[in-house]
């Protein structure tokens, strides 16, 4: 059995990419799966902290990749969740620490070891590692805001995502590819000030898979080191929960897109 | 200007403006995706040569290149401006 590969992508930085791949991976193995969460961004790690597991990285991705240590050894055991692994990103300067044989030798690994899932956390832009990052994925979650030059980054790496990876080049057919909206606000929606759903759906030409508000607690989980998704009681993690269930093939739908009008007890004792 | 003006009319929304932008650069993306790198050098020269003879925007040339059962047609065309004959 190899393990379905997703990669979680977007052209543009700073738009919730490892937010989303660490609520994804956490998510996907709240679900029962066996999942490993790589960061690709080499020079810049992150996910670490996302996931909170910085202190305890030992060996990186690039270290498998060249053959200094063992995928078991690399891979962090997750606290919360016993068959979530986290694979930590090099802090190396050298952007060419990562191959392409060394990423396929690695995923090979996973699948060897059982996983059934692998998020791959891309970094921003177009390069190398986020090439990388995509080349040998099944599915996609394209990760975009409701702003324009998101919008249009998108559009590009939806392209390439047709194009450039190892299923296009095959003629394997297409990979699943799923937009996940975040940073939404709907009162300023409504105001006619952000781009709505429907509008990014019209643009892009392709449906979401899920709408993530604009909320505080996803600073307060990256701030604590716990993925959103584990915050139950915050629309952004139930919202990131909804999302992981479409993405296993449930359909549910669509939640917080709506202005909420709050009650009178809500307006006198605050939420 | 009176107090009363901001009943009257809103500006038109920036979120519209935004999507309109956004359909536009889109589809001419789009349109040029998969396409040689020298495409857009291209468009440029040969706006220079037609400017030569007519006026014409860059936005009035537009360049397609499309697979047509295994050979490829690069197709250009130029929306001339009207009533205006080309200078001799």
């Amino acid at each position: 059995m190899t393990a379905q590969i997703i990669v979680v992508t977007s052209g543009k930085g700073g738009v919730g990419k490892t937010t989303t791949s660490a609520s994804l991976a956490t998510g996907l193995a709240i679900a029962g799966k066996k999942v490993a969460v790589i960061d690709f961004d080499v020079g810049l790690r992150n996910l670490d902290l996302i996931m909170g597991c910085e202190r305890r990285v030992v060996y990186d991705f690039v270290n498998v990749v060249h053959g200094e240590a063992t995928l078991k050894q690399s891979l962090i055991k997750d606290k919360r969740h016993e068959n979530l692994y986290v694979l930590a990103a090099s802090q190396t300067r050298d952007k060419d620490a990562l191959t392409q044989e060394g990423v396929e030798k690695v995923l090979d690994g996973l699948s060897a070891e059982g996983f059934d899932y692998v998020v791959c956390d891309s970094p921003a832009g177009i390069e190398k590692g986020a090439h990388l990052a995509m080349y040998f994925a099944d599915h996609a979650v394209v990760v975009v805001n409701p702003e324009v030059s998101s919008v249009r980054d998108s559009d590009r790496i939806l392209g390439l995502l047709a194009s450039k990876t190892r299923r296009a080049e095959r003629g394997e057919g297409a990979i699943t590819q799923h937009l996940l909206l975040t940073r939404y606000n709907p009162t300023r929606v409504a105001a006619g000030e952000m781009l709505s759903v429907k509008d990014v759906e019209e643009i892009l030409g392709i449906s979401v898979v899920g709408v993530i508000p604009e909320s505080e607690n996803v600073l307060a989980a990256s701030n604590a080191g716990v993925p959103v998704i584990l915050d139950e009681n915050s629309m952004a993690g139930q919202a990131y929960s909804d999302t992981v269930a479409r993405i296993l093939g449930e359909e549910r739908p669509l939640r917080f897109t709506e202005v909420t009008k709050k009650g009178f007890f809500q307006r006198v004792f605050g939420s | 200007m009176g107090i009363l003006d901001f009943l009257k009319r809103k500006p038109e929304a920036s979120a519209n403006v935004a999507k309109e932008r956004l359909r536009i650069i889109v589809a001419q993306e789009r349109s040029t995706r998969g396409a040689p790198d020298y495409l857009p050098l291209m468009r440029n020269e040969l706006l220079e040569v037609i400017k030569k003879y007519v006026q014409v925007d860059i936005d009035a040339i537009s360049i397609n290149l499309e697979h047509d059962s295994g050979h490829e047609v690069l197709e250009l065309s130029v929306a001339l401006p009207d009533g205006k004959p080309a200078a001799g």
